[in-house]
């Protein structure tokens, strides 16, 4: 099987990280896998987590009093899921479900943070890599807002 | 120019507001090869004149398949009209898909939703073809999986190692595949960026997102192409409607490489 | 062949052999207030003694004092509505069977002469021939039409103050596309040169009773040709100007404009090059027959650019971009050369008085300030 640093190193949110950095998140990570239909969070718990995925799909979901949960999103290989845990409250404001059977990189955000605030330098570069992804998500939901494939959309 | 009589043969009911038509020539009317991306103006009876593209196979041109949206009142006299009955063609008209070009490269097929339409004629000769080709991925959007095309067909796609990627914007509880936007399904295709030729068909935004997204993973802008729509009266470059500044999507496109498109399409009620 | 003279009562001779060789002859006359194309039986119909006075938004018919038959220059209609009428229906069919039938009879193609075409307009045919008869497909009732048609040309003897050919190059002497062409002088004497460019040309020319042209009578019709060239006022610089509107699609003055524009499409409908038209499917009461008609169509029409969910170009600017910049820019790309020729309908017939020269001016202006 392979370590936890090699498996950090082949996924393309950590691949460029330089190997003193990856040693030290490294630290702070651990593998973890998931049933379909298990969830990896839900809303309102405590944010101390974000994952690296492996293998298989999760959907991020909205729950709603007598309705079906409103499924908005749905991350894959390759992807990283879960931001709260680096701003206050730390709470996850989105249920997140495993579609298939699913493997991850489990991070602990509070250990983390701690290796952050120590060595601001690393701060910034992980600050960095989830500010893409966050930009990335914020237009993705704008094209989905818009309703690209509609009559009216074109 | 007259439009020649061909016969409905199926009427394929697809989605809500989509039917697929398959038609054969009527008296006059003589089958005609085509390549794939073009389009024929189909003609309702007493109704209206439009332009559709083929949907069907290039290799088989004893039929015409054109798969037909109802947005209007002449498309919906297409989508009503029932084996037997007469439909007027002319064509076929406009530029195509390159796909017999990419041979030894990799195939990206990215459509959102009708635009998949157009594009199916590629998988078509991609079937036919599959050792021509390296990784051959087809990412398709829509807004929810009642309005995804040709369903029924990604299984014996996949067969034939085509990668059949899809996404909705909305999903019911059961849906498993992606959730999210087509431009997201770019990172779950495998194929080399490098030695990947695109062939994109949607609303011209997601083009526009697709294209550039592709771009900014390595996919050369000048093997990217995409089919655009305009208003078209005469599809032969008579009537002026479907001009986009230089071109006459008409006859230069409907298909074109993204590097021509990209600046004209961004300026606003070009 | 060397220019004739022809004397000013022979015009009536010239039209009655056309009138023999099978030729529908359709020029210049009163009508309305304007000088407009129709048919004529004779040199009485043509415009005899009139001139006209045309400015921006505005146009005014004057007497003259002498007995000119082509003593003005354009007026609102253009000879492309003989070569691409304005209302046609392209056909009729009917269900039969397994095939549809053509129910209509093939119309004879009609034969015209057009008397009095100015070198402007000859250059406007030339601009339509490539859209109808210079690409992949051809317009074939355009092509029967335009090949049969005989063309008598007239050089210009004066400018209006909209005109602005000589700036398009196109005028106003007729160097080609003609088979007869003619320079009208009136003064003490009042005759045509007349010179003939196509064999057709040449044979009506050797039916007619014409003299040797002398210096003095070719020094009086050059001279008038030339002073109509130097009175021009207005001008364009052509000078990159398929680059200049290209590179300006994002600017402010097509704002500016539209709050002048009506988007009425009188430039367009009067403008000898716009070719734009759109189809109109219809079914009698049965269903069971039905016709196709073709008739003019204007970009500055909101439906023009319509595809389903709405118009592409919903603002006057768009539609006012999409016009000028097609004439004097896109067209070099599709057609190889402009759209326009300097003949300054566009100016005269438009109700609030937007002059093209003046936007291509404020565009290069524009750039520099």
């Amino acid at each position: 099987m392979k370590g936890l640093k090699e498996v950090i190193s082949e996924h393309a949110f950590f691949a460029d990280l330089p190997d003193g950095d990856r040693a030290i998140i490294a630290g702070c990570a651990q593998m973890a896998s998931y049933k379909a239909g298990e969830f990896l969070f839900q809303s309102g718990r405590e944010a101390e987590h974000f994952f690296l995925l492996r293998h298989g799909k999760i959907a991020l979901e909205l729950q709603a009093p007598g309705q079906e949960p409103y499924r908005f999103e749905t991350v894959g290989e390759g992807e990283v899921i879960g931001w709260s845990w680096l701003f206050e409250p730390h709470k996850w404001q989105f249920d997140a479900r495993a579609i298939d059977d699913t493997s991850v990189v489990k991070f602990d955000g509070k250990c983390l943070r701690g290796k952050c605030d120590n060595d601001p330098r690393l701060g910034y570069d992980i600050m960095k890599r989830f500010a893409r992804v966050l930009v990335q998500r914020y237009a993705d939901t704008r094209l989905q807002l818009i309703d690209v494939y509609g009559k009216q959309g074109g | 120019m007259l439009p020649e009589a061909w016969i409905v043969r199926e009427n394929l009911r697809e989605t809500e507001d989509v039917v697929t038509l398959v038609l054969e020539p009527g008296g006059s009317a003589a089958p005609t090869a085509f390549a794939p991306g073009q389009f024929n103006m189909l003609y309702a009876f007493g109704a209206g004149e439009v332009p559709i593209s083929m949907s069907g196979d290039p290799g088989d041109p004893t039929k015409l398949v054109h798969t037909i949206r109802d947005v209007g009142p002449v498309t919906a006299a297409l989508c009503r009209l029932q084996p037997g009955e007469l439909v007027g063609v002319r064509g076929p008209f406009g530029s195509h898909w390159p796909v017999a070009d990419q041979q030894g490269r990799d195939i990206v097929i990215a459509a959102g939703g009708i635009g998949l339409a157009p594009l199916r004629p590629v998988v078509h000769h991609v079937l036919r073809h599959r050792g021509d080709y390296d990784d051959v991925v087809l990412l398709y959007g829509a807004r929810r999986p009642s309005e995804l095309l040709f369903t029924g067909e990604f299984e014996s796609w996949r067969q034939s190692d085509i990668q059949v990627v899809v996404t909705v914007d909305h999903a019911p509880a059961d849906w498993t595949e992606h959730v999210g936007v087509v431009t997201t399904l770019i990172r779950h295709g495998k194929f080399e960026t490098e030695q990947a030729s695109a062939f994109l068909c949607g609303p011209e935004v997601m083009m526009r997102f697709t294209a550039a997204e592709l771009e900014s993973k390595g996919v050369s802008p000048d093997k990217t192409w995409i089919s655009m729509e305009r208003n078209m009266k005469c599809a032969v470059g008579f009537c002026g409607h479907c001009q986009l500044g230089t071109e006459f999507i008409c006859m230069d496109g409907p298909v074109f490489t993204w590097p021509r498109m990209r600046n004209l399409i961004t300026v606003r009620e070009l | 062949m060397q220019a004739r003279v022809l004397e000013a009562y022979q015009l009536h001779t010239l039209i009655g052999l056309l009138r023999e060789r099978g030729y529908c002859c359709v020029g210049p006359t009163v009508r309305d207030g304007a000088i407009v194309y129709d048919r004529i039986a004779g040199p009485t119909d043509l415009p005899v003694g009139w001139t006209d006075e045309q400015a921006p938004g505005s146009y005014r018919l004057k007497r003259r004092d002498d007995g000119a038959y082509f003593g003005y220059v354009v007026g609102p209609h253009s000879w492309k509505k003989y070569v691409f009428p304005p209302e046609r229906r392209l056909w009729q069919l009917k269900r039969a069977g397994q095939q549809f039938e053509r129910v209509d009879e093939p119309s004879q193609t009609p034969k015209y002469a057009f008397i009095g075409v100015r070198a402007c307009e000859i250059a406007a045919l030339r601009i339509q021939d490539r859209v109808f008869t210079g690409g992949e497909f051809t317009e074939p009732e355009y092509e029967a039409r335009r090949e049969l048609a005989f063309v008598v040309a007239v050089n210009c003897t004066q400018s209006a103050d909209t005109c602005f050919c000589v700036s398009m190059k196109t005028g106003p002497e007729v160097k080609s596309g003609y088979d007869l062409a003619l320079t009208e002088v009136v003064g003490e004497s009042h005759y045509f040169t007349i010179r003939a460019g196509t064999d057709r040309g040449r044979e009506v020319l050797a039916s007619l009773k014409t003299s040797a042209v002398n210096e003095a009578q070719r020094s009086a019709a050059n001279t008038r040709v030339r002073q109509a060239a130097e009175s021009q006022t207005r001008t364009v610089d052509t000078e990159g100007i398929k680059e200049l509107l290209q590179r300006n699609y994002e600017s402010e003055q097509w704002k500016e404009v539209a709050e002048r524009c009506l988007s009425c499409a009188n430039c367009t409908m009067a403008c000898p090059t716009c070719f734009c038209s759109s189809v109109e499917d219809v079914a009698d009461l049965t269903g069971e027959h039905a016709e196709r008609w073709r008739r003019w169509d204007s970009c500055f029409n909101p439906e023009f650019s319509y595809i389903h969910g709405g118009e592409v170009r919903k603002t006057t600017a768009s539609r006012y971009r999409q016009w000028m910049t097609h004439k004097l820019s896109t067209w070099f790309d599709q057609f190889g050369s402009s759209g326009c020729v300097g003949c300054g309908r566009c100016i005269t017939w438009c109700p609030v008085g937007i002059d093209l020269t003046e936007e291509v001016r404020k565009m290069r202006a524009g750039e520099t300030s």
